[in-house]
Formats: C-alpha cells, sequence, structure tokens
C-alpha cells in the first residue's frame, strides 16, 4: 500500500501511467515532468509541433527509449531497465510506426506471423490463422502471399497494424502513422484505426490528423517544448484552448489541411 | 620462337589435373564456409557489449588484413607445430583460407548491417524479439543480399588463393601442375592449360553464386 501511495492515485483500471517522468539526450532535455495516465479502453490523441518530444513520450513507453526520471506502468507492470520487465511489457503493447518498418524479406502473412511465434511461441498453424483473420480485418486479406515492396504506402501501413494486432496486445502506439502517406491513402489507414478504437482498443496516436481526433480521441493532448502543455476532450480542445501555444499550433495546423 | 608445344605431358596428367581441381574446389568451399562462419560470428562481437571482445574483433581484422597470405598459411603449417599444434596441409589451407576470407567478411558483412535503417531493428524490438532474434531474422538477410555481389568477389578471390595452398602442398590444382611441369619442363602448356582451368573455376563460382542470390535474396525492393 505504501508503495501505491506515493506511486500517486492510480486509477485501478489504468493500462498506462506515466509519473512524472524525465529524458535527457545530454544536455537537452526531451521530456520534462510528464504525467500522464491512459484508462482501459481510452484513445488519446498527442499533437504538437515537430521536436516536441511527443514521438520520445510515446516511444518511452515500450522502452524504445530509455527515461531518467520518474515512473512509467504498462497494466501495472512497472517499466525497469531489465530485459525481463521491457520484454514483458512490448508483448503487449503495439506500435505502428511512420515509416511502416515492414520487413522486405518476408511476405505480408510471414510478417504476421513472426513475432507471434518466435515472441509468444505461438504454433505455427495458430499463428497463420491469427495472421489471415487479421489481415482480413484490415482488409487486405488477399495480399497474403505478396512482399511489402509490392504495396502500396497505405497497404503497408494497414499491414503494420494488422502485425502488431497479431500480438493481441493491450494497447496500441501510433507514431504519426499517417504522415509518410501520399494523401489519398490517408483515409484508408484512419478509417483502419477508427476501426479499431470502435472495437475497444486502449491507443495512444501521435497524429496531426484533427479530424480523426476529433471523432476518436477522448482526450487531446498538446505537448510543446517536451512538456504537456494542454489535455482536454476534443470538444474543448478544439473549440476553447486555453493556452496561447495551443491556439498558435491549432491556427497552423487547421490552416493546412 | 623456335620453342615446340608439346601437349603429352599434359594429355597424360588430365586426369590428376582434373581431380586436383575437385581438390581446389574443396579448399575454397570448406575456406568460405567458414570465412562465413567467421564473417557473421565476427560481426556479432565486433559490435558486443563487451570492450575487449571489440578490440579482439578489430585487432583480428588488422592482423589478418595487413599481412600477406602466404606468411599466415606458413605460420599455421610450420610454426604452430612447435607450440604443439600440427596440422595436415589440407586442413591448415582450409583454415587459412577460412581465416583470411573471414577477416575481409567481417568488413564486407559489417557494412551491410550497417545499411539497415533502425526502423527496422526497432520494429522487431516492439515486436517483443529479443536482440538476438532481431539480428538473426531481421537484420541478417537484407544485410547479406546489400552486400553479396561484394562477397561474390571476395569469395572469387579467396577460391584463386587457393593456389598459394601450393606452397605447403596442399592437395589442389597448383600444387598438381607443378609436379606435372617438374617432371616435363612443360611449362608453358601445363601453366597456360590450368590457366584456363583457374578461368572455368571462377566462373562456376560465379553461377553457384548467381544461383544463391537467385534462390535467397530476389525477393522484390522498392
Amino acid at each position: 500500500m505504501n508503495e501505491a501511495a506515493t506511486s500517486a492515485a492510480a486509477p485501478a483500471n489504468a493500462m498506462i501511467d506515466m509519473f512524472h517522468v524525465e529524458k535527457w539526450y545530454g544536455d537537452f532535455q526531451a521530456l520534462t515532468d510528464i504525467n500522464l495516465s491512459v484508462r482501459k479502453g481510452e484513445k488519446i490523441v498527442l499533437c504538437g509541433p515537430s521536436g516536441s518530444g511527443k514521438s520520445t513520450l510515446i516511444r518511452c513507453i515500450n522502452h524504445l527509449e530509455g527515461y531518467q526520471k520518474g515512473e512509467i506502468r504498462v497494466g501495472g507492470t512497472r517499466l525497469g531497465d531489465d530485459a525481463r520487465t521491457i520484454d514483458a511489457v512490448r508483448r503487449e503493447v503495439g506500435m505502428v510506426f511512420q515509416h511502416f518498418n515492414l520487413f522486405p524479406h518476408m511476405t505480408v502473412l510471414q510478417n504476421c506471423m513472426l513475432a507471434p511465434m518466435r515472441s509468444l511461441g505461438v504454433g505455427k498453424a495458430q499463428a497463420e490463422a491469427t495472421a489471415r483473420e487479421l489481415l482480413q480485418r484490415v482488409r487486405i486479406a488477399e495480399q497474403a502471399e505478396k512482399y511489402p515492396a509490392q504495396l502500396s504506402g497505405g497497404q503497408q501501413q494497414r499491414v503494420a497494424i494488422a502485425r502488431a494486432l497479431c500480438m493481441k496486445p493491450k494497447v496500441m502506439l501510433f507514431d504519426e502513422p499517417t504522415s509518410a502517406l501520399d494523401p489519398e491513402m490517408v483515409k484508408e489507414v484512419l478509417d483502419t484505426m477508427i476501426a479499431l478504437a470502435e472495437e475497444g482498443m486502449t491507443m495512444i496516436c501521435v497524429t496531426h490528423e484533427m479530424g480523426f481526433a476529433r471523432q476518436v480521441a477522448d482526450r487531446v493532448i498538446f505537448m510543446a517544448g517536451g512538456a504537456i502543455v494542454e489535455e482536454a476532450p476534443p470538444e474543448a480542445f478544439f473549440s476553447a484552448p486555453r493556452h496561447e501555444r495551443t491556439r498558435k499550433f491549432l491556427g497552423e495546423i487547421l490552416q493546412k489541411h | 620462337m623456335n620453342y615446340k608445344l608439346d601437349f603429352t605431358p599434359v594429355i597424360e596428367g588430365m586426369p590428376q589435373l582434373l581431380l586436383a581441381c575437385l581438390g581446389t574446389f574443396g579448399l575454397a568451399l570448406g575456406g568460405m564456409a567458414l570465412a562465413i562462419v567467421i564473417g557473421i560470428g565476427g560481426v556479432i562481437l565486433r559490435d558486443s557489449r563487451v570492450a575487449a571482445l571489440r578490440w579482439l574483433v578489430k585487432g583480428f581484422v588488422e592482423l589478418v588484413r595487413n599481412t600477406p597470405f602466404l606468411v599466415q598459411i606458413f605460420f599455421i603449417y610450420f610454426a604452430l607445430p612447435l607450440a604443439g599444434v600440427r596440422l595436415d596441409p589440407t586442413p591448415t589451407a582450409i583454415i587459412a583460407l577460412g581465416i583470411n576470407g573471414g577477416a575481409y567478411a567481417i568488413e564486407i558483412i559489417r557494412g551491410g548491417v550497417q545499411s539497415i535503417g533502425k526502423g527496422q531493428i526497432e520494429a522487431g524490438l516492439a515486436l517483443g524479439l529479443h536482440k538476438a532474434q532481431v539480428f538473426r531474422l531481421i537484420v541478417l538477410k537484407p544485410a547479406l543480399r546489400a552486400i553479396f555481389p561484394s562477397l561474390t568477389s571476395q569469395f572469387v578471390l579467396l577460391t584463386l588463393t587457393t593456389s598459394v595452398c601450393s606452397a605447403i602442398s596442399a592437395y589442389e590444382l597448383t600444387s598438381v601442375a607443378q609436379r606435372i611441369e617438374s617432371d616435363s619442363f612443360r611449362s608453358f602448356e601445363v601453366y597456360g592449360t590450368i590457366t584456363l582451368f583457374y578461368l572455368i573455376i571462377s566462373w562456376v563460382m560465379m553461377r553457384f553464386f548467381a544461383a544463391i542470390s537467385q534462390r535467397y535474396f530476389s525477393y522484390p525492393v522498392k
């Protein structure tokens, strides 16, 4: 109880908890006093100018980046520096990258089967059944035998989503999933993410797609200079931003779209 | 120019020469297999977290790449027995070729590994794979594909270097040719013939690597 008490008031159904997280690259402070609690099933959109630390923040959650101070808990597991807890957390947290990062030497199906078999120890038949089911869900089942280079960007990103889902994660992290795509492919990826949100997945999305944020997010978080500046439900966030920097950012981003 | 060509000794020695080609292939394939193992193992150790291992690999590469192959093979064959390690010519030749080729392979394969984007490694880690699995399952194949042409020419060079192993009388084409030449003094005919043989052997090796490339590295890339 002492431990829990010092770790602040974490709600019982919290999926991700970040307490006073701080991160430096040498002298440069990348994250300053990050406090964030994400409940099961909650959808968070993270936005902010480039270099504001939003990608760094979500990359800390699955320890692609380490942090120097504070504490991160994922599904109750305290994320330490040891390989055991890092692996345990990574198996429960799916991630989708800006540049898809599909493995070029494997077919779509093999991309989806690799980690369940090698990391979770799922049998081949089971892994294939799961992979085909999820490829169906992102509406790309007919491309299962193709290689990534034979697919469009939008298709590749949908495969990357299916690949992450094959691990049956409890949380999905999206790191600017549409910003490397041609405009006409953005919608197919966003639709896939919206469908996933509607099924109740816990999601943290770094994105500048404000339409998506309005439609899906429970909370929108604005970051600048490595810190969380503002945090509000989308209605309030877009109609009545409290901070000057948020207003300026929204002005720029909404003008562009 | 009143040298009269006489291929009789070459023709009489042809069965031995052809068999010796197999010896050359054997040394080359054995050397390459060892070089691949040293190459991949060396790349892993070269970027190890343990500084002593990194320096060991660096030192090994520097030592091997900056000394003559002939001296290396003499060292293994003539000097190591004094330290109690006594090997026959053929295993000596394979080990020397493997060590020499391996040192070059380390640098070549390392270049391939470095050409693999960080995103690939992160995607593997994010999926819960261990570092070793990421290297073996995700990095290695695209890395080998990227440097396969360089590796091929290095291995053709290794194949031709087998002729130096005649210096310790390993069983291969050049040493058999030398024997025929010293019995018959038909230098032009004997060395002319094996020059042609080496050309064919190189060509076969290149076809062999092209077939491997076709089989394993033919997945499409953008």
